[in-house]
């Protein structure tokens, strides 16, 4: 942290703290109430994720990728199947990408709505928060419906999902969609364009275009600054390919482009898109069998694949290396929080203590992915 | 551009950098890892290249005997291509050039390859370690590692091949 001057102050954010979003101990050097710099000290939650991965078969390293990101366990396990049936070269039948897309885009639903209401608790408003987890409370409703869990499902597999969709499902996701939809205008109402919101997150916290890139910003947060980069339209998987919907970006709807109420408002109007996916799909999905192609050994041709989905929180990528045994050599994920999080340090100096919150929430990071 | 493209670009900028071999998948080039930071400057500042995004570093021990390794996957923003990058290091004495200062996501990427495999990024400004404790001993993800039996007083569990943990 270099040497101490005349005013400036040492201060300990964390690890115990409700605004660092898990266990994350900020060291923030202030000169008064301006920040200096700031050190972030990552690795309370370290599980060995990567060392486990080595020790345990292809499949059994599913649940672990539930436990990285929890907030979106689906979006983890998506990224970790397609990168498996990449490597091994399996064709999965259609109806298990439509089940997969489907529930991919729930989760989606519920991580930003958990993100967009803990934003709000941060800065200080309270009852957004309630509402929003009311919905979420929906969405995980729907997950136990299919899957038996809540929250770390290990539904994906590698060629196919645990359980196909309950005969009543289409059903019960359009009725949530129908009442869903009209929910995001009261979001609106209560937190968007609320003044003390808007005046507490417009203007702070701006990440150029240029710095997001460099520092690896991915997701909501990238496209927050203005660049027009979606993995699911940019170098598409699955079958993102058929739907339509759009990419949106940051509007600089209040204040300056990629500020904190363009990362808010990107994460809104993701929900959106994420309903129109899901209207698109449901219509759809085609019948058959969920388990056909579900291989009976997972022992993929050794060499190794990186690939890249598109979670909540951005890019989130698994190298996979492969030695030809039922056991991986290597698995390394790459997550998009841990990316976010670095360029905390830059966008943070010069602002104030309590906006260095505020930039922190808008960059929506699950310390259980970071750390691994 | 495609991968051969951009190898053929790099081949004659830096002659004689590129190492052939044909373990190595349609995606990857691998470099000898003497002037890698200024082919990493040119991959960032070439019109035709122009590698603006560090996408992931990953560290690799190819097994006791053999060497560890670094991997890079860049991709460009603007011309919407990619590569991957392989560098070799040697076991006992694993070093490569930085790029934290190209891609400032390196810092991080960079810091987390050193706190798994020990190798070592020079000119890095700031390498400790990131997830381990800063008085960790070894480098956990080399297959030939062995845990520290005690950690400030704290037993650490073994595992054992048959039973799982202890």
């Amino acid at each position: 942290m270099g040497v101490v001057k005349g005013d400036q102050m040492i201060l300990n954010i964390g690890p115990q703290h409700p605004s660092t979003h898990g266990v994350l101990r900020l060291e923030v050097m202030t000169d008064g109430e301006i920040v200096s710099q700031i050190r972030p000290h990552l690795g309370y939650l370290h599980r060995c994720f990567e060392k486990h991965s080595e020790n345990v078969t292809y499949e059994q390293v599913i649940p672990f990728t539930d436990r990285c990101d929890y907030l979106a366990s689906m979006n983890s396990n998506f990224g970790y199947v397609v990168a498996m049936e990449d490597l091994m070269e399996i064709k999965i039948p259609e109806r298990v990408e439509y089940i997969r897309v489907i529930m991919a885009e729930l989760n989606r639903i519920a991580s930003h709505l958990l993100a967009l209401g803990v934003y709000g608790l941060d800065i200080g408003a309270f009852t957004p928060f309630l509402y929003m987890l009311r919905d979420r409370e929906r969405i995980l409703d729907m997950f136990e419906y299919t899957c038996g869990a809540r929250l770390l499902y290990n539904y994906m597999w590698v060629g196919g999902v645990s359980h196909d969709l309950p005969k009543d499902f289409e059903t019960i996701c359009t009725d949530f969609l129908d009442y869903f939809e009209p929910q995001i205008n009261e979001y609106n109402n209560l937190l968007s364009y609320n003044k003390i919101f808007v005046e507490r997150t417009a203007d702070v916290g701006v990440i150029p275009a240029d710095v997001a890139i460099s520092y690896g910003v991915s997701g909501p947060n990238l496209r927050a600054s203005g660049v027009k980069w979606d993995v699911r339209k940019d170098e598409p998987y699955s079958i993102y390919e058929k739907f339509d919907f759009d990419t949106p970006t940051g509007t600089a709807e209040f204040g300056t482009l990629g500020d904190c109420y363009d990362r808010y408002w990107v994460r809104m109007l993701e929900i959106e898109e994420s309903v129109k996916i899901l209207r698109q799909a449901l219509k759809e999905v085609p019948s058959g069998d969920v388990h056909q192609s579900l291989p009976k050994k997972i022992r993929p041709p050794k060499g190794s694949i990186y690939r890249r989905t598109e979670s909540p929180r951005g890019d989130l990528g698994y190298y996979i290396v492969s030695d030809g045994t039922p056991i991986p050599s290597r698995v390394k994920m790459r997550s998009p929080a841990f990316t976010a999080l670095s360029c905390l340090d830059e966008v943070s100096r010069g602002w104030m203590i309590s906006d260095v919150i505020a930039i922190l929430g808008s960059l929506d990071i699950v310390l259980g992915e970071i750390d691994r | 551009m495609k991968i051969v493209e951009i190898k053929e670009v790099i081949m004659d900028q830096f002659p004689g950098s590129v190492i052939e071999s044909e373990e190595l998948s349609e995606s990857q080039v691998e470099l000898k890892p003497d002037q890698w930071f200024e082919i990493a400057t040119f991959m960032k500042e070439d019109p035709n290249l122009s590698f603006d995004q560090l996408e992931c570093i990953t560290g690799i021990d190819l097994g006791e005997e053999a060497s560890l390794q670094t991997r890079y996957n860049f991709h460009s923003m603007e011309h919407r291509h990619k590569v991957e990058i392989l560098i070799s290091h040697d076991r006992k004495d694993p070093k490569v050039a930085s790029i934290e200062k190209i891609w400032r996501i390196g810092d991080w990427f960079e810091r987390e390859t050193y706190d798994m495999f020990g190798i070592i990024y020079e000119g890095h400004r700031d390498l400790r370690r990131i997830l381990c404790p800063d008085d960790w001993e070894g480098w956990p993800l080399r297959k030939d590692y062995e845990g520290q039996e005690l950690y400030h007083g704290i037993v650490i569990p073994k595992m054992k091949e048959e039973d799982g943990w202890e």
